[in-house]
């Protein structure tokens, strides 16, 4: 079979571009709050996985420690061990594509594949989107690195701003329904009100173990919150894998 | 070089959590709690860094031209506008906001 004739890899090649092209606000980004090109880019190509990669650099920027970037950065990708557990029980890969796979394993690789009804295509969906969007992000991470360390003062050029803007871009496509609004809505205010009484940084964790403790005490929906950030599916298959969850339990 | 110690320790954390899903036994899968615990989570961070990023400097809340931003934001993905445009609306909002005077 022609590879390009698979629809997974089609939207496997899509959504690398959708996805790699914001590495771009990433790049940029990074450097304007202090990271320097290699530091940028060890982010991208080593932790590869864009909230957290955003979380990292957003706390940093902020005047947060490295201790609390790297905190919320690796709650962050709790969700990714998640991932990997359905796409091991879906692709059931062996040997070296185990370690290699779970690099590549984020939202947009993983919602790729898991949108898939046929195995052949699930696993060809995983891999052309993982490798594509690895190969893409990492590419325009150093374009935009590169533009921002060129731009001079980050502020006069409203970096500040695009960074608010690239965080209520990623938590968007997951506020679908009153429940998650809620979450996002109590987590905002633990947030303000945490801001004044601990070191910078630290109110992002604030909200973190609020928002674990939604989830441990109340009950939902199981994927609640892990939709991609460029859904590969135009917003159709979160309602049948909802469904498929659901009739599972 | 702090810096780089720690952005490294995170990279290794983020390959341990990716890889330790595809080696943990099938049934953990079947407890919704974790997965339920990641997803509230990631809306809860998110959420909780666009508030910093919005409204904070250092340890003091401030209304400055990233608001500005936060509210163009918030109306370009209202209007469905792609993650890019949606940032580069946010950076022109606050520049412009500055130049007209406010910080």
């Amino acid at each position: 079979m022609k590879l390009t004739a698979s629809p997974a890899v089609r939207v496997g090649i899509s959504i690398s571009i959708a996805t790699g092209l914001y590495g771009v606000s990433f790049g940029a980004l990074s450097v304007a709050s202090g990271l320097d090109f290699w530091q940028t880019m060890a982010l991208s190509l080593l932790l590869f996985s864009g909230g957290s990669q955003f979380a990292f650099i957003g706390v940093v920027g902020g005047g947060g420690s490295g201790v609390a970037a790297m905190s919320a950065a690796t709650l962050l990708g709790m969700r990714n061990g998640i991932y990997g557990m359905q796409l091991n029980a879906l692709l059931r890969p062996e040997g070296w594509r185990k370690y290699v796979g779970a690099q590549l394993t984020i939202d947009e690789s993983t919602a790729t594949s898991t949108g898939q009804a046929d195995p052949g295509e699930q696993r060809r969906g995983f891999w052309a989107a993982g490798i594509g969007i690895y190969v893409l992000w990492n590419l325009f991470t150093a374009v935009g690195a590169l533009a921002g360390s060129g731009l001079g003062d980050p502020k006069q050029w409203g970096l500040d701003g695009a960074a608010v803007a690239a965080f209520l871009a990623l938590l968007w496509p997951r506020l679908k329904g009153r429940e998650p609004v809620a979450i996002a809505a109590v987590c905002a205010v633990a947030t303000v009100l945490a801001v004044p009484f601990v070191p910078a940084g630290v109110p992002i964790l604030v909200a973190a173990l609020v928002a674990a403790l939604i989830g441990w005490f109340s009950h939902g929906r199981s994927d609640e919150g892990l939709e991609p950030d460029v859904e590969p599916y135009g917003g159709h298959r979160r309602h049948g894998h909802a469904d498929a969850a659901e009739a599972g339990q | 070089m702090n810096l780089w110690l720690w952005i490294l320790v995170s990279c290794v954390l983020a390959y341990a959590w990716k890889l330790v899903g595809y080696f943990v036994p099938a049934r953990f899968l079947e407890n919704p709690r974790m997965s339920r615990i990641a997803g509230t989570m990631t809306i809860g961070l998110l959420a909780s860094l666009t508030v910093v990023n919005a409204a904070a400097t250092g340890q003091a809340l401030a209304a400055d031209a990233r608001l500005g931003a936060l509210v163009a934001a918030a109306i370009a993905l209202a209007l469905r506008a792609p993650f890019l445009i949606v940032v580069i609306v946010g950076a022109g909002t606050a520049a412009l906001l500055r130049m007209a005077g406010w910080n």
